[in-house]
């Protein structure tokens, strides 16, 4: 295409009166465009069969399941009757008109085995409800109108304003109440937005807890990465190849290998409890606990995270020249003004880079909480794993991931306008 | 780190308290990972040092853990260790099984990541790529999202298209693996990219090369090193996978990573040592590998900026 342009460059400055043509007679500026977007096809079918690959196997399964987060029809899909009376009378107190609907929505219910899962929905924003739903789904043939007394007579509690709210908040498929419950938050019979009681406040608090323990390991690695990659940097290159090695090592190593290390190493029985029981340095009555709570879980991720803050900060520090802390300090400054002045300003892309990194990669772990955490270790992720696997309220899961992931992806951008993507450098 | 000859005592003071600090640094990276190897050759179901493996007795060692490896699962694991023991071995032991199946997801994962990457790669670092930032910060993203969020949105996709009944063997992992793998791909092939003269493949299409050729003959020897590294990240990714292979793989598709996670949760022996001890081998392998190529690689840089 340069050839093409070329001549037809020539040609235009000898006939200067005609526009700028190629030798086949079109104008530069359209042959130009042509070849361009040739070009720009050609980059792009390239990348293209990637490019969908990931947007249909990563990209939509992960909005699917967003979805669940405000998309949940269990309840509003199963009491068709019941839903309808709630949408023809927004906020009025359930009459018989209402018991009756419930009843005949209860006994297709029964008669769908859906019970369950309408108890479970509504379980989900009124613990203990869904036993009820199962109870009443099975009496539900024998009732006999009024049924209002009949419904009551089952149970007493289906007359409790809080289940009716409840109710009424699942009758539609879309609904912010998971968000509302992953921020410790819930609807009152009136339908104002409230936090949840003290004691049941779980949420918000892991949230922060993930975060603070997020900051704390990005901390540590830093302060441990800092004069470790200064020292690679400063030596000559095969020497600092060779301990470069000591980086990478556990960078290839297997995770489940280094958690299980350090289970090996912390535990009550371990190696470095009974080094320190040998030594006399703790008593052997009360060895130190450092699995299964916030220590060893901190301990092991630092070790598992490190790696990833040395080497951006090497790959910043090895191209500075010592030149200019050394005239820093040729015009009088001390080591630790040169040190703060001069030095430190220089690394801080790395630092930056590292730092975020981390950050990020901390803030969604789950393998090594899961298995050294404990109680006291768990992080938000180890409650969508839960929320997945355990109490199948996916809906929940879903919205906790939304947050987390909102967090991850406002870190990611931050990332790329600091760092660069293209930036982003393993081994 | 050389200290200048102008230090006063306390910067010299601060110089060895550095030094020994970096030495503790390096020590906390590497001992976690060597001290398995010892212990996995424990003659006791012990995660400690016995008094005997102190003293250096060998009744204190054996080899018990590695052979447990062979042995569980087997149907006959007491038989004479014959033709017949081997083959039960080859067939039933459970380490081996979940061995195959994660050789068998990293070999297929990986040659789906290093083919799509790095094609993707060469188009991304094209010049005249649109919208290269965008599309560039999507395809790095698996890097990034929390595995758990990952593993939950694959779980429910597959679900709903029914992968399972497709009747193609291990085909979730093995498409959920590549996408994981796919941002180490990039990023290598890319950074072997950053200096390429793409006068070469002109001089070449100009010579009469079609594209195929100039792509085999002169792009492919370049990019080849930072290829390797890729889809070895790519592979040592799907090896070490957990936590997507509990969510979507069903009971039969043990893999050495689950199995590692199922006995540290449940029963935790010391054959996990042994297995543990196994990998680290393989992971110094592997960075030897990675090591050699990039040497070479920079070798060819050095080549080219001389000439």
């Amino acid at each position: 295409m340069a050839d093409l342009s070329a001549n037809g460059a020539i040609t235009g400055s000898n006939v200067a009166v005609t526009p700028l043509s190629t030798t086949d007679g079109r104008s530069l500026k359209t042959a130009l465009a042509a070849a361009q977007s040739r070009a720009k096809r050609r980059a792009l079918l390239l990348v293209l069969p990637l490019l969908l690959f990931i947007l249909i196997s990563f990209v939509l399964p992960i909005g699917q399941m967003l979805l669940r987060s405000v998309h949940n029809d269990a309840f509003s899909a199963n009491m068709p009757v019941l839903s309808a009376w709630f949408d023809e009378n927004p906020g009025k107190a359930p009459d018989e008109a209402a018991y009756s609907a419930l009843v005949s929505d209860l006994r297709q219910a029964r008669a769908d085995k859906t019970a369950g899962l309408i108890g479970t929905r509504v379980n989900y924003d009124l613990a203990g409800s869904r036993s009820m739903f199962t109870a009443a789904a099975r009496k539900a043939p024998e009732l006999e109108p009024p049924y209002r007394d009949a419904v009551l007579a089952i149970n007493a509690d289906w007359g409790n304003p809080a289940l009716w709210q409840a109710m009424r908040s699942a009758s539609t498929p879309y609904t912010a109440n998971f968000y509302l419950a992953a921020l410790d938050m819930t609807r009152d019979p009136q339908g104002n937005i409230v936090r949840v009681e003290e004691s049941r406040r779980i949420y918000v608090s892991h949230f922060v807890k993930t975060f603070v323990f997020s900051g704390v390991i990005t901390a540590i690695c830093l302060i441990l990465a800092y004069p470790v990659a200064h020292m690679l940097a400063t030596l000559p290159l095969g020497k600092s190849n060779l301990l470069m090695i000591l980086v990478l090592l556990p960078f290839w190593t297997s995770l489940l290998v280094r958690t299980t290390s350090w289970m090996v190493l912390l535990q009550e029985q371990g190696v470095v409890n009974n080094a320190l029981v040998a030594t006399g340095t703790v008593d052997p009555a009360n060895r130190l606990s450092m699995m299964y709570n916030q220590t060893g879980t901190v301990i092991a991720m630092v070790h598992i995270l490190l790696p990833f803050m040395i080497l951006p900060l090497y790959a910043v520090m090895r191209p500075i020249k010592p030149h200019y802390v050394r005239a820093a300090r040729s015009l009088g400054a001390s080591s630790w003004t040169a040190f703060r002045q001069v030095y430190l300003p220089q690394t801080l892309p790395g630092i930056g880079a590292g730092a975020l990194l981390v950050f990020i990669l901390a803030v969604g772990y789950y393998i090594t909480p899961a298995l050294v955490g404990g109680a006291s270790g768990q992080m938000i992720s180890n409650f969508i794993a839960y929320h997945m696997q355990s109490s199948l309220n996916w809906s929940m899961a879903a919205a906790l991931a939304a947050i987390l992931l909102a967090a991850v992806l406002l870190l990611y951008w931050l990332y790329d306008r600091l760092v660069g993507i293209d930036n982003i450098k393993l081994g | 780190m050389s200290l200048p000859i102008y230090a006063t005592p306390l910067e010299k003071t601060w110089h060895h308290i550095r030094r020994i600090l970096c030495c503790l640094v390096f020590l906390f990276l590497i001992a976690p990972i060597l001290i398995v190897i010892p212990l996995s050759f424990n003659a006791e179901p012990y995660f400690t040092f016995t008094q005997k493996m102190l003293s250096l007795d060998p009744t204190g060692f054996s080899l018990r853990w590695y052979d447990a490896l062979l042995t569980t699962g087997m149907h006959a694991p007491e038989a004479a260790r014959g033709s017949s023991w081997w083959r039960d071995m080859w067939e039933h032991a459970q380490w081996i099984s979940a061995a195959k199946n994660s050789m068998i997801v990293g070999f297929f994962s990986t040659l789906l990541a290093t083919t799509l990457g790095t094609l993707a790669a060469l188009g991304l670092s094209r010049p005249e790529m649109p919208a290269r930032r965008i599309i560039m910060a999507v395809l790095i993203s698996p890097m990034i999202v929390p595995i758990i969020i990952t593993a939950t949105g694959l779980f429910f996709f597959y679900s709903s298209i029914r992968i399972q009944d497709w009747g193609i063997p291990y085909l979730g992992i093995i498409l959920a693996h590549s996408i994981l793998g796919i941002p180490f791909v990039i990023i290598t092939v890319t950074a072997t990219l950053v200096g390429f003269d793409h006068s070469l493949t002109r001089a070449a299409a100009s010579m009469g090369a079609t594209p195929w050729t100039t792509f085999r003959s002169i792009t492919l020897p370049l990019i080849l090193p930072g290829m390797i590294s890729g889809a070895l990240f790519a592979f040592v990714t799907s090896f070490d996978e957990v936590v997507v292979v509990m969510f979507i793989a069903s009971p039969d598709e043990q893999t050495i990573p689950r199995q590692m996670w199922n006995g540290i949760r449940e029963s935790i022996s010391p054959a996990i040592l042994s297995v543990a001890t196994i990998l680290v081998v393989f992971s110094v392998l592997l960075l030897t590998a990675v090591e050699l190529l990039r040497r070479r690689s920079e070798k060819m840089r050095a080549a080219d900026t001389s000439i």
